[in-house]
């Protein structure tokens, strides 16, 4: 008889595998209650370095043309498709539904992805602005990313859900902090291995496994995370109060759907600053 | 305290010979056992009121450094208001120890820091190559004290010390401690730097140390901050063993400056650890312990901001140098 390898995973950060700085894993158990995996418990210094993580990959990401940026989000949707299958087992582990089902999660989350990648050379086609003025000047008003965002994911679904909640804050240029669905975590482990072998610049997603309510309000009162996705949080009012300490950019749960094969331009825009500006006419 | 002479710690006159029985004569470094304590030393972790009494320590240890090419008088007097003021929405936070500029900076820095406390350190003889004659070695460290330069950078010839030339090297420092001279005087303060990083064992760091130190030197500090391998943390543990066991035979107190690389509040405080456990307490003041930095001061800034508010800061809330 051979026994299984029994996995313990780790966390995201800065393109790398780190254990959790406080050395804590956890177990995740499948629909039955049976173990699957140990996981990395996340602590607030992993979330101290993810921020530093993301902070400097930010810049790189944001001045990489908005052209690359799509095709290195469509590449990533490519190496979704491979790692199809195992995505389904471990959403069927998980959840206990069936493999059509898991099967169509799946769908949802790669063409969400594909539907977010689009937007990245798009979004000042539709939404930047040629101000009329009362003046011989150009008034031009783009949008820019807002910087450091931390996501903290929605809590019953582990993959679409993901999905929904990191692209729209990438394709702009912000870079990401996730805290994963506690229970579901595997599909984000699994993601962030497609990350790693993608041409994603380290750094641009960090995902950070454990407990969103041990994490997420040291990322919510960090003053050099620029906005805060509470989507997944069960204290989300808090996380607000936390944020307003340096004006963060705030999504509030049940702001958007998490759950379907395209986004909302709105949310990549929630996540974004408005730059106008003023330059004079020619003769 | 007397001057014990060269001679009489050497034990004959000083030759090249004597200098390299008495250097070769110093015990091997057991570079594993070494790097293993280093890295034991690393690992205490430093909580509350030690925390903060570290941070601020370390910033009153610092040499705030500026070598650059592209240094303006501009730069460096908008770095010594920064020393002035680290932090403007915490005015209780000390200044660093010393400006460390270039010697044509001396000036400028001297005028900007006008009824501080603050020193100023230039650095000198052909840093950081060294690749000069000695006139103009000489000439330069003379220029820079002239200026006003509180505090003499100097650079030993390393192509002399690992080619065996201790002499050389012993005369340099020596002739360079002369030039320190003031006109009242009174000497500046010699840090001699040992380019640790091109001294290529532990073994010569351990020798270039007791040279530096034979030859009068105030300091002996690691790097120059321009090679690849900058101050390490056992070069510096290695370093703070010589001034220990210095004080102890001769009973002069000799200080020791980590440079280049040091830029995080918590790479500072395994060195303090380490200052603490290797040369003592005694150790733990600028006048025998200093950092050489440029971006250390914002991340302990902005440690001191982490531990006032409980919010992790971020780089929009110190200065940008």
């Amino acid at each position: 008889m051979r026994l299984d390898v029994r996995k313990t995973y780790k966390l995201f950060i800065g393109g790398k595998f780190p254990r959790s700085e406080s050395g804590r894993t956890y177990r995740a158990l499948d629909h039955k209650g049976e173990f699957l995996a140990n996981i990395a418990q996340g602590s607030r210094k992993d979330a101290r370095d993810a921020v530093v993580a993301a902070r400097s990959a930010q810049s790189g990401w944001d001045s990489a043309t908005a052209y690359n940026r799509g095709q290195v989000l469509y590449r990533i949707a490519e190496m979704l498709e491979g790692r199809r299958d195992q995505f389904v087992s471990e959403l069927q582990a998980l959840t206990g539904i069936s493999e059509k089902k898991a099967n169509l999660e799946v769908d949802a989350a790669i063409d969400s992805w594909v539907w977010h990648a689009g937007w990245s050379d798009k979004i000042d086609s539709v939404a930047g602005n040629m101000n009329p003025v009362a003046g011989p000047f150009f008034n031009i008003s783009t949008n820019q990313p807002t910087g450091v965002v931390a996501v903290i994911a929605p809590q019953d679904s582990g993959l679409v859900g993901l999905v929904n909640s990191i692209a729209p804050a990438i394709v702009s240029g912000n870079t990401v902090v996730v805290i994963a669905s506690e229970k579901l975590a595997l599909p984000a482990i699994t993601f962030t291995e497609v990350l790693a072998t993608s041409d994603l610049p380290g750094g641009v997603v960090n995902v950070l496994t454990g407990s969103e309510k041990e994490i997420a309000p040291w990322l919510a009162s960090h003053q050099d995370v620029n906005a805060i996705d509470t989507e997944g949080s069960q204290n989300a009012v808090e996380l607000e109060l936390k944020a307003a300490e340096n004006l963060k950019r705030v999504i509030r749960p049940g702001s958007y759907s998490r759950n379907g094969s395209q986004g909302s331009l709105q949310h990549i825009l929630d996540l974004m600053e408005v730059k106008t500006v003023w330059h004079p006419k020619g003769h | 305290m007397q001057k014990i002479s060269p001679e009489t710690i050497v034990g004959s006159r000083i030759t090249n010979q004597s200098l390299r029985r008495w250097l070769h004569s110093l015990p091997g470094v057991d570079k594993v056992g070494l790097e293993q304590r280093a890295a034991s030393l690393g690992t205490r972790s430093i909580k509350t009121t030690s925390k903060a009494w570290a941070l601020d320590a370390a910033i009153k240890m610092m040499d705030l450094t500026t070598l650059e090419g592209m240094d303006t008088p501009e730069r460096v007097r908008s770095l010594c208001l920064k020393a002035i003021t680290p932090d403007p929405t915490d005015l209780s936070t000390p200044s660093p120890a010393a400006i460390c500029v270039y010697g044509d900076m001396v000036p400028h820095a001297k005028k900007a820091l006008e009824g501080t406390n603050i020193y100023v350190a230039a650095v000198a003889t052909a840093f950081p190559s060294g690749r000069a004659s000695m006139a103009v070695k000489l000439l330069d460290t003379k220029d820079a004290v002239k200026n006003g330069a509180d505090e003499i950078d100097m650079v030993i010839d390393r192509g002399a010390f690992l080619s065996g030339n201790y002499l050389e090297v012993f005369k340099q420092i020596v002739a360079i401690k002369e030039a320190c001279l003031r006109k009242d005087g009174s000497y500046a303060h010699l840090k001699v730097i040992l380019e640790t990083g091109e001294l290529q064992t532990y073994d010569n760091i351990r020798r270039a140390s007791y040279l530096a130190m034979l030859a009068g030197g105030d300091f002996i500090k690691t790097s120059t901050g321009k090679v690849s391998v900058n101050a390490t943390i056992p070069t510096t543990l290695l370093m703070l063993q010589a001034v220990r066991d210095w004080f102890d035979e001769h009973g002069v107190m000799i200080g020791v400056k980590p440079a280049g690389g040091i830029r995080t509040a918590k790479d500072a405080m395994k060195y303090l650890v380490v200052v603490k456990e290797i040369a003592g307490e005694a150790w733990l003041t600028p006048e025998y312990f200093r950092f050489g930095a440029s971006s250390l001061l914002n991340d302990v800034l902005m440690q001191k901001q982490k531990m006032k508010t409980g919010n992790y800061s971020g780089p929009d809330y110190v200065t940008v140098d």
